[in-house]
């Protein structure tokens, strides 16, 4: 198990009510895994340093362990902050009981394996669940919210299909159109490029984004892919052991020395004209003679 | 998309039903003493309308009083065990989960006995002692099966494999220490069939609170589906997972508790009921747990049928037939569905 601490340095300050458009945000939330040997914090998230708006696209970037699950993780209200608050649309998260929440965030997570044979249809609707009664079938109207899911990320033709039965992208692709089904406001992705080739990782961001812009959600991602985080994302959140070293949109972040410091790593970036950077890994001389 | 609907529930709820009752039918007119089909309908029908005192005696005796009380008994244990074992593998996402299994059926047998001893008499404590010997391995169980936090599949089967024989030494031993045949008795048809007319509770008591622990899993079905893939993930989708894990718990350990109090700890049913469900039908809970039940009853009366017809006029333990029976369908359905 990883032993992650949130920490807050301050105390919570009262503030304003948020303006309309904010969707998401996260004041000074601070999480420490208790039932761990290790006592040592290892996750700190600076105070107010993650808002995010109506449309926007947010990446959770950092080395291994350096908390961007755990922060996620809070986000969706499956953790609850030890001190601080996260706030979707003025309440709490962690506040809200499962129904509610699951009707405003979806959650997709890394691959959770299927115990059972199920149907991608099937498995679509399960999005659905959230506006359901206990025992209730669906109803015309669920079936209509599945398939234009489905449809949304270009996998309608799976429908009949097996879950266990299609390809790595496919599936990342339908556990997608489930968390739509879900017509949530806040999409929280955790590493959702992980076993994607190029070619899928540029296909999903780009579905990602324009679901944003066309349908408005809130997207927050966590990834390790740096260059796909800052050519789509519009504020990037870089982690480091348990401490957000800097949010901001992917030329204020991605600065050299910090990327550096942080990935141990010689990097060389550089600003595109697009305005957003590049990051390239260097090797360095004296591992290259042999 | 074609998605679970009241009709095709229905349907085949309705068609399970009809194979329960051709079976029930055979059941009836099988046996050391054969009775014909006419006959016992003819007797059924007589019953029906209130006219049972003008039925031939000995086939009153044999219909009514000995074939049709096991019958019906064997009905409420299949249902109560394969729905056990369904919520079981459910909430601890482990297909090989069951009573039996997990040890859950040793445990309620444990507790059963343990208030023979204490009250020396078949009584209402021994369904109450057998459902808290039931619902204290399913905790034992469970906490021995975690790993780093977590439900391990192969550290819970082995937890509940070793708790089963530890437990099973603990009623083997409390058994040497009884004295008196009654005690003896007893103790012996818990460990094994339907054969004993002498059920701590009447059969309506049973039938009742067995309806009431299925209805509380069913309730549950649509949760039930989504916890197939993980707590987390059910939780991202709106089910409050440690209500669903509450009333599952206690409602299987409850129905599995009533069901080794009157039969003892018939085996497998509670593992291959649900797998040949979900090979027939899919793995909906919503149509899975009644569709489990009604099979559990077919189950458990042909193979308490076979049991004593099979090497007739000796009879076998049902709970071997239910393994010996179960495994080979179990292996063809599976190697079709793979194909």
């Amino acid at each position: 198990m990883s032993n992650a601490t949130l920490n807050s340095s301050a105390a919570s300050t009262a503030r304003s009510p948020a303006p309309a458009e904010l969707r998401l945000s996260v004041e000074q939330a601070s999480y420490s895994y208790a039932a761990t040997d290790r006592p040592a914090p290892l996750f700190t998230l600076e105070a107010t340093s993650l808002q995010a708006r109506r449309q926007e696209l947010v990446a959770i970037v950092g080395p291994n362990a350096s908390g961007k699950s755990t922060l996620l993780r809070l986000i969706s209200g499956a953790l609850r902050p030890l001190s601080g608050r996260v706030q979707l649309d003025g309440f709490e998260v962690g506040k809200l009981d499962p129904r509610t929440r699951a009707r405003r965030i979806a959650v997709v997570q890394q691959e959770s394996p299927l115990l059972f044979p199920v149907r991608v249809d099937e498995y679509v609707l399960q999005g659905r669940h959230p506006y359901g009664q206990a025992l209730r079938f669906e109803t015309a109207a669920d079936l209509a919210i599945a398939e234009q899911s489905l449809t949304q990320v270009g996998a309608a033709h799976l429908r009949g299909r097996w879950m266990h039965q299609i390809s790595g992208g496919e599936k990342q692709k339908v556990v997608l159109a489930r968390a739509l089904a879900q017509q949530p406001m806040l999409l929280l992705l955790d590493e959702p490029t992980l076993h994607l080739d190029i070619g899928a990782q540029v296909e999903l961001l780009q579905q990602l984004r324009s679901l944003a812009q066309s349908h408005g959600y809130t997207i927050v991602v966590v990834t390790h892919e740096l260059n796909l985080a800052a050519e789509f994302a519009d504020q990037v959140a870089l982690l480091h052991r348990g401490k957000c070293l800097r949010s901001g949109t992917p030329a204020d972040v991605y600065r050299r020395d910090l990327l550096e410091q942080v990935f141990g790593a010689s990097l060389e970036v550089e600003m595109r004209p697009s305005g957003r950077p590049h990051v390239t890994p260097l090797a360095r001389r004296e591992d290259l003679r042999f | 998309m074609k998605p679970l609907t009241p009709k095709r529930l229905a349907w085949i709820c309705g068609s399970l039903s009809v194979v329960l009752l051709i079976v029930v039918v055979i059941s009836l007119k099988v046996g050391a003493v054969p009775i014909s089909v006419i006959d016992l309908v003819a007797s059924l029908g007589r019953v029906a309308i209130g006219q049972s005192d003008q039925l031939p005696s000995e086939y009153s005796l044999i219909v009514f009083d000995i074939r049709l009380p096991r019958i019906l008994l064997g009905i409420l244990v299949g249902a109560a065990l394969s729905v056990a074992g369904t919520g079981f593998q459910a909430l601890l996402r482990n297909p090989l989960a069951d009573p039996y299994v997990l040890g859950v059926s040793s445990g309620a047998a444990l507790g059963a006995i343990l208030s023979l001893i204490i009250t020396s008499r078949a009584s209402f404590a021994m369904p109450l002692a057998a459902f808290a010997g039931a619902l204290a391995t399913i905790a034992g169980v469970y906490f021995l099966g975690r790993r780093g936090g977590q439900i391990d599949t192969h550290t819970l089967l082995l937890a509940g494999i070793i708790s089963a024989s530890f437990l099973s030494a603990v009623i083997m031993f409390l058994m040497t220490t009884l004295s008196g045949g009654e005690l003896r008795g007893i103790a012996f048809w818990l460990m094994g069939d339907l054969t004993s007319t002498r059920t701590p509770v009447g059969m309506g008591w049973l039938f009742t609170v067995l309806l009431i622990a299925i209805g509380a899993i069913y309730s549950t079905a649509a949760d039930l589906n989504l916890l197939l893939s993980g707590e987390q993930e059910a939780m991202h989708l709106g089910v409050d997972v440690p209500r669903v894990k509450l009333v599952v718990y206690v409602s299987a350990s409850l129905l599995t508790g009533l069901a080794v109090s009157v039969s003892g700890a018939i085996g497998y049913v509670g593992l291959l009921v649900p797998h040949v469900m979900r090979l027939l039908f899919g793995s909906d809970h919503r149509l899975l747990i009644p569709a489990t039940a009604i099979g559990g009853a077919i189950a458990i009366v042909v193979a308490d049928t076979l049991a004593r017809t099979i090497v007739s006029p000796t009879e076998l333990p049902v709970g071997a037939m239910t393994a010996m029976a179960g495994a080979p369908v179990f292996i063809y359905l599976l190697r079709r569905r793979l194909q």
